[in-house]
């Protein structure tokens, strides 16, 4: 189990799927002679090898079926799911979306977007940190999402962990809440340097707080010159038109 | 964070190899974390001789190859090494005119197996 976090695979579950599991148990010892002479095998093969070919095979996926798939990273409680909420009232009426919800635990998440009528499905990686390219697979095959239709993958609260894990998303979307601290970009550069697009959220509390937009802003083009970045307030709507439009946009790019 | 995942990636990887080639146990292996990968060298180690037991692979030794952070400054017109893989700035004019070559990988670069 890992020193940090607890993380371990093993109480994976994803909604509709028996017995989810990311690995295999097998342990096929073999016990050939006594002071067998060591040897030197070159493997040369990246570890995340095996969630890079599944990333491949969901991408292939999406593009086969015209699927804009955007994979929502943040640390816990920046407003991921209030945000999607908001964004699927606006949007569910014209485009078909769908949505992958990860958590440690719960199903509250996938219950929130299901209320809006977007069918939705929840992964819980149990002591997992983020969600592999192998249970957004899976879950998949449960949700079905229509050809041409928006799929919005929130991933497990982390700004760790998912910056390495591909999902086979078109892009990854940090999500920033202005409670949090202008300096999370550079505290935690993979995730911010890993998305395209940063989203300020909760912007209507910026008179009640000291955070620094523009130095928010400067952090973040630190680790990505490239980085773009949305303000606004799930809660009030305030820009969610900017970020309704940068949807438009990658769905006809 | 993610290191016990990542572990566990990496013996399947080994374990496969050394069943291929007949191993009876593996007692080393050569893995390289890139400088941009987000990989804690010490909680890679932690997780890995936990990740290694009841397997093929108990006991063995693991030699973790860390590269530094590789960059081109094309201001400078040459090779630089990063500060930190998290502020792309050249350390030597401050530019931010860079081309990052250093991985974000990990890779198995060979076992040691009989």
């Amino acid at each position: 189990m890992c020193s940090t976090c607890g993380c371990a695979s093993g109480e994976l579950r994803i909604e509709g799927v028996e017995g989810a599991h990311s690995h295999d148990h097998q342990h096929d010892h073999h016990h050939g002679l006594p002071f067998a002479p060591r040897r030197l095998v070159d493997i040369e093969m990246d570890i995340l090898a095996k969630n890079n070919h599944i990333a491949a095979h969901n991408r292939a996926h999406f593009a086969a079926a015209s699927v804009l798939a955007l994979n929502l990273v943040s640390s816990p409680g920046s407003g991921k799911t209030t945000l999607l909420t908001q964004t699927l009232i606006r949007l569910a009426s014209q485009v078909s979306c769908a949505v992958v919800e990860g958590d440690q635990q719960t199903t509250n998440d996938a219950d929130r977007i299901r209320a809006t009528g977007v069918p939705a499905i929840q992964v819980n990686t149990g002591k997992g940190c983020h969600l592999d390219a192998q249970m957004v697979h899976d879950a998949l095959h449960q949700l079905k999402p229509q050809d041409r239709s928006l799929l919005f993958i929130e991933n497990v609260g982390n700004l760790v962990c998912p910056a390495s894990f591909d999902l086979g998303e078109r892009h990854k979307v940090a999500v920033l809440s202005v409670t949090e601290g202008e300096d999370k970009p550079l505290k935690y550069p993979h995730m911010f340097a890993a998305s395209s697009l940063m989203i300020l959220n909760k912007i209507d509390l910026l008179p009640y707080l000291s955070f620094d937009v523009e130095a928010c802003v400067r952090n973040a083009r630190q680790v990505n010159p490239d980085i773009e970045v949305i303000q606004l307030s799930a809660t009030t709507g305030a820009g969610m038109d900017r970020w309704l439009a940068w949807l438009e946009q990658q769905r006809c790019a | 964070m993610h290191e016990i995942t990542l572990c566990q990636y990496a013996l399947e990887t080994m374990e496969r190899f050394a069943r291929q080639n007949n191993a009876r146990r593996i007692t080393a292996v050569w893995i390289e974390v890139g400088a941009f990968s987000c990989v804690e060298a010490e909680a890679l180690r932690f997780c890995f001789d936990v990740a290694c037991r009841e397997t093929l692979a108990q006991g063995c030794v693991l030699h973790l190859e860390t590269p530094a952070a590789e960059s081109w400054c094309h201001d400078c017109q040459q090779e630089i090494t990063l500060l930190s893989p998290g502020v792309l700035l050249c350390p030597q004019c401050g530019g931010r005119n860079l081309r990052v070559v250093a991985d974000d990988g990990m890779k198995i670069k060979r076992i040691e197996i009989e």
